[in-house]
């Protein structure tokens, strides 16, 4: 295939995505406006971040008056998960050269990570499949810059008693539970759920780390008894 | 200010957690442990943000049919399960808590 019709594919593979991204960056702005942020900054960090659950949190922690430290340490714990793609796609990339390598990494989250690696996946003999990926990361970017500007628009007449901000851990709910493969994944689900129920009242979200560290060795504890 | 340093320190690391493999040439070896830590971290810190949106209101636990986010977050574990698709999770989620709200008040 050529790099045109790769890029028109990965442009039709992004566009069902936005239906869920979309909506998920107006209600970011929402709760950006809501937080205390000018839309101008809510708009930057669409831009300079490009991760929707990161910016949620940053958004809350803003909005909490978190000191800036923690909130990086928040995000970064929040994002690091994206090793996980940058892993996985890696030897996929390998033969591009430096710029191309550079702007695909700017572009890789979640949604265009699954559609990208399953193309790399099922087309293995494709000279251009980095055009697909390409055509996927710009769409589902397009969408999340619109979504932002959308909700930042609207902002002022969503009313705060539709519990708008319970979304947040609905869509969390959606990502983690089809996630969820074995036991050791559920057993780190539940250690980690169970762990910052009991911690929330820690200070500054520490919580948060608390919990996932203790997931973590949840998950390992329970695969290493099964072996 | 301390707004602008967040989040081009945010938007650094989230850069270079992104492009660390990438960047690097040739096939890297990590080791094993390494590979298995890192299965869980996803799903732990997800699990670690849901949890206290749905037991804590107003800063203190609670687990009781009173609470409405926690029923309707376990409908909407249910349907994420059954179903796979973040629009009807949300969806499911959102109209059980209105309604559930109209019963418990909160």
């Amino acid at each position: 295939m050529s790099s045109r019709t790769e890029f028109c594919a990965g442009i039709r593979a992004g566009l069902p995505l936005l239906i869920g991204v979309s909506p998920f960056g107006m209600i970011y702005g929402v709760l950006a406006l809501g937080a205390g942020l000018s839309a101008g900054a809510a708009q930057a960090m669409s831009v300079i971040v490009f991760a929707g659950s990161a910016q949620f949190v940053i958004t809350q922690l803003i909005g909490l008056g978190t000191p800036w430290g923690v909130i990086v340490l928040t995000a970064f714990v929040v994002n690091v998960r994206h090793v996980l793609y940058s892993v996985s796609i890696a030897p996929h990339l390998q033969p591009l050269p430096s710029s191309w390598k550079a702007l695909l990494s700017y572009l890789l989250t979640d949604e265009v990570y699954a559609v990208a690696i399953t193309r790399y996946n099922h087309h293995a003999a494709g000279a251009h499949r980095h055009w697909f990926f390409l055509g996927a990361g710009l769409t589902l970017w397009c969408g999340w810059q619109v979504g932002t500007a959308v909700g930042l628009l609207l902002g002022g007449q969503v009313p705060s008693r539709w519990s708008l901000d319970f979304t947040l851990p609905l869509i969390f709910i959606a990502l983690v539970v089809p996630a969820m493969k074995d036991r050791a994944e559920v057993a780190a689900a539940l250690t980690a759920g169970g762990v910052a129920m009991l911690a929330a009242g820690l200070p500054l979200k520490l919580g948060l780390v608390a919990a996932a560290l203790a997931g973590i060795l949840g998950g390992l504890t329970v695969e290493w008894r099964r072996q | 200010m301390n707004l602008w340093v967040v989040f081009l320190l945010v938007g650094l690391l989230t850069y270079a957690i992104r492009l660390s493999f990438v960047a690097v040439p040739g096939r890297v070896k990590m080791p094993s442990w390494f590979q298995r830590a890192l299965r869980f971290v996803p799903i732990a810190v997800l699990s670690a943000l849901i949890a206290p949106e749905l037991f804590n209101l107003g800063g203190r636990l609670d687990v009781s049919f009173g609470n409405a986010r926690l029923l309707a977050g376990l409908l909407a574990i249910g349907v994420a399960w059954r179903t796979k698709r973040v629009g009807f999770t949300i969806g499911a989620g959102m109209a059980a808590l209105l309604v559930l709200q109209i019963f418990v008040g909160h």
